[in-house]
């Protein structure tokens, strides 16, 4: 595995620039009075009641994601490279839902095949044909960015679906301006608080047109027991939308309406963060409780706009992923600004028999996974996981991709013994209304804060850092 | 406002106003059964402090004896007892977790600092006099801090005045309760009336409905039981009082009717026990017997609840 990319020092002693404001201040700063602002932090997190729940997890079902209180820190230049970047990859990503579900000309043209789609349990039939306003599928999406070297950024994953992640975003901001007012005072942070603002008008913006000239917006929420809870709450909150869950929606006449206490009142736009298969118990998963029986009728019938669209799986499956350079170019005639993380498809004999070799240096995923959960990480496993997976691998070849270990780049972070480089990734969201397209410059950085780990999502003991773009 | 939200507001300020008035019930109790018997009678006081919590029935199919410790231990920490103080704060999180776009922070916090403080500092429940003493005292203080935010930072709109409904029904049904169990020894025909039995049953009393001071500024007197039941019954100007309580929940419903465009039976309801309670004396109760008065009362109001929930909860 390569030297990761160091964020903050350049090798042979000097500090890359945007690093040189934050290096001064750590200097005078005794390490005391940054462990005690630490421990503020983490009191602050506990008493706003910024907990996520790890699934069987049995001891506690409420956590804290631990927070780093070191900044990451971007330039502007480098930001408005990414921003490009990310607003052509979600472009690319809408047009080829929208053809997914429409004419097909990317399967006709052969550039992805047809059986990936078709034999894809998160392709939605019941998507076939139907009109979504102003042709938005993905009005938030989340692309998980890493970086290898000074010059690119590069896409791990594209979260098309019901991305979380950006309270943390904007509660990292609101703790460390809290906590370290001095150090903003030195440096000029691009905002991000407007993220909320921009969320509404975009959801606002693809309203259907059966909506009256104000429509109403609701977050719908699985309930107090999902993980991402807090998140669902603290949106709703922001947005000032009504946070419901499934019992409090009801569908008639194919219109949905929310019950409240002054009688039924209808719904336009629902900002769902429940998956596909539990929205609607008629259509999907019958067993499911979260849902709404008959919101697919009203979907159909162009009542109801759902952010982001069914369907959308399809699009950050990890097989499709690999396949995404071709698709910017394909819609957009255009060179992807974003690295892909060369991959091999497992489905394909070639690629198979690459991989199975080098089990040992390749990182290797579940192509329907997430939260980093059924991966192997070559050069972290034993010998007998390894072996397991070989066999995983050959008995279910298409339900794999692998990818080189990549040394993802890392930047200054609390430890035990002091400050120590530690590996991060990014998170930006993008948010995609009827006229445009905006990203809050920053996002989620994620931390793995164990030594040498890459692993940085929250279910395997990562942590968040606040993100800084400078304001040059 | 959806139904869901109201219904958990109004559940939350219930739940926060029983876990203070338990708290009450067994302060008062304690400083009763401190006293020497030859004050207090043979009546077993922790017996009727489950009886005024409501719960002796299904105490007593887990405990022999109501004693200090076994009566503590049921209405502070039992898991088992639906409404101990502990499962009222935990089903008030539990409320505020799933409306907290209703809440402002201030609320959430105290509810939120509570829940944390109940499982930190008193997951064992408490093991000296002076331990549950500050167990008491926190419990009273949380209770104040949540009224106390929300009034002071509520909007004043349908979330506030269910909130604030929660409250006041609960509060009537627990100052109807301590009547319910002591009305014998407000009657003023019984024998010892004046003695220092009763003084000492008296105060206690008012002290579990924080009145005891009030009763010497409203009346001026020394205690005397059909004062401290026009009190506790009719005087307006006492906040924990069944016609104060129903002033305002006749308040709330028309501030809420009001914003709505229209009322309902919950309106009617409510104003035609405020006109009961506004057209009494205590002399007519008396006459017509306190037991019953209350009984009635109880009942009426537990009707309102039903009635609210069907208008406006569901």
């Amino acid at each position: 595995m390569a030297v990761a990319f160091d964020e903050m020092n350049i090798p042979g002693g000097d500090l890359r620039p945007a690093y040189q404001e934050l290096a001064r201040w750590l200097k005078e700063t005794p390490p005391e009075a940054l462990e005690y602002r630490r421990q503020e932090a983490e009191l602050l997190f506990r008493r706003i009641g910024i907990t996520f729940a790890v699934y069987g997890d049995s001891e506690s079902t409420e956590r804290l994601i631990p927070f780093d209180v070191i900044p990451r820190i971007m330039s502007g230049k480098e930001w408005a490279l990414l921003e490009k970047g990310l607003k052509q990859r979600v472009r690319a990503l809408n047009m080829f839902l929208r053809d997914i579900y429409h004419g097909r000309d990317i399967l006709r043209a052969e550039v992805v095949p047809d059986d990936l789609i078709f034999q894809n349990p998160v392709f939605r039939p019941e998507m076939n044909g139907q009109h979504v306003p102003h042709d938005v599928y993905v009005h938030i999406a989340g692309i998980d960015i890493v970086r290898v070297d000074a010059e690119d950024f590069i896409v791990l994953e594209d979260n098309a679906r019901t991305p979380s992640g950006v309270s943390y975003m904007l509660e990292n901001r609101e703790i460390m301006m809290r906590l370290f007012p001095d150090l903003f005072a030195r440096h000029k942070v691009a905002p991000v608080e407007r993220y909320p603002d921009e969320l509404l008008s975009a959801l606002r913006s693809v309203a259907p047109q059966s909506a009256s000239g104000e429509p109403t917006v609701a977050l719908l929420t699985p309930g107090v027991y999902n993980s991402a809870y807090y998140e669902h709450s603290f949106l709703a909150d922001k947005l000032g939308i009504e946070l419901v869950e499934g019992g409090d929606l009801i569908v008639k006449n194919n219109e949905v309406f929310m019950r409240t206490t002054e009688g039924l009142k209808r719904v336009d736009v629902i900002y769902r963060r429940v998956d596909d298969d539990f929205l609607d118990p008629l259509t999907f998963r019958p067993d499911s409780v979260l849902g709404v029986p008959g919101l697919m009728s009203a979907y159909a019938a162009g009542n109801i706009t759902l952010a982001n669209a069914v369907g959308t799986g399809i699009a950050d499956d990890k097989a499709i992923y690999s396949y995404m350079p071709d698709i910017v170019k394909f819609y957009l005639g255009e060179e992807p600004i974003l690295k892909n993380v060369p991959t091999w498809r497992c489905r394909e004999p070639k690629d198979l028999a690459y991989v199975l070799d080098n089990l040992g240096e390749l990182v290797v995923k579940e192509v329907h996974g997430s939260g980093g959960y059924g991966m192997l990480i070559g050069p972290a496993a034993t010998k007998a996981t390894i072996e397991a997976f070989r066999d995983k691998l050959k008995r279910e070849p298409e339900g794999f991709i692998a990818q080189p270990t990549l040394a993802l780049s890392t930047c200054p972070t609390c430890t035990a013994s002091g400050l120590a480089p530690r590996h991060v990734d990014l998170r930006p969201f993008v948010l995609t209304g009827s006229k445009s397209t905006t990203i809050v410059p920053g996002g989620l950085t994620r931390v793995a804060l164990k030594e040498g780990s890459l692993v940085v999502n929250s279910s395997q003991g990562g942590g968040t850092k606040d993100t800084w773009i400078l304001d040059e | 406002m959806l139904s869901r939200t109201a219904e958990n507001l109004y559940w939350l300020a219930r739940y926060v106003e029983r876990a203070e008035y338990l708290a009450r019930t067994i302060d008062a109790t304690l400083r009763v059964t401190a006293l020497p018997a030859a004050y207090i009678g043979k009546t077993n006081e922790w017996d009727s402090a489950l009886l005024t919590a409501g719960v002796a029935a299904s105490f007593y199919q887990a405990y022999e004896e109501a004693n200090e410790h076994n009566v503590v231990e049921y209405l502070s920490f039992s898991p088992n007892n639906p409404s101990s103080i502990r499962n009222c704060i935990e089903a008030a999180r539990l409320n505020s977790r799933s409306v907290r776009t209703a809440l402002t922070s201030e609320m959430w916090d105290t509810i939120n600092s509570a829940w944390i403080e109940l499982q930190a500092v008193w997951s064992k429940g408490t093991s000296t006099r002076e331990d549950l003493a500050k167990f008491l005292r926190f419990v009273q203080e949380t209770s104040l801090r949540f009224d106390g935010s929300a009034y002071r930072t509520m909007l004043r709109n349908d979330a506030y005045w269910f909130s604030r409904m929660g409250v006041h029904l609960e509060r009537a049904d627990n100052t109807a309760r301590i009547l319910d169990v002591k009305y014998h020894v407000l009657l003023p025909e019984e024998e010892h009336v004046g003695g220092p039995l009763d003084f000492y049953q008296w105060s206690s009393i008012l002290r579990s409905v924080s009145a005891l001071t009030a009763y010497h500024w409203v009346y001026r007197e020394t205690l005397k039981p059909w004062l401290i039941a026009d009190l506790l019954i009719l005087n307006d100007t006492l906040p924990r009082s069944l016609a104060s309580c129903y002033g305002n929940l006749v308040r709330n419903l028309d501030q809420i009717g009001v914003a709505y465009g229209r009322q309902g039976p919950a309106q009617r309801h409510a104003r035609g026990i405020r006109n009961r309670l506004e057209h009494s004396n205590m002399n007519d109760i008396f006459q017509h017997g306190v037991h019953e008065f209350i009984q009635e009362f109880i009942a009426d109001n537990s009707r309102l609840g039903e009635i609210i929930t069907k208008q406006y909860l569901i």
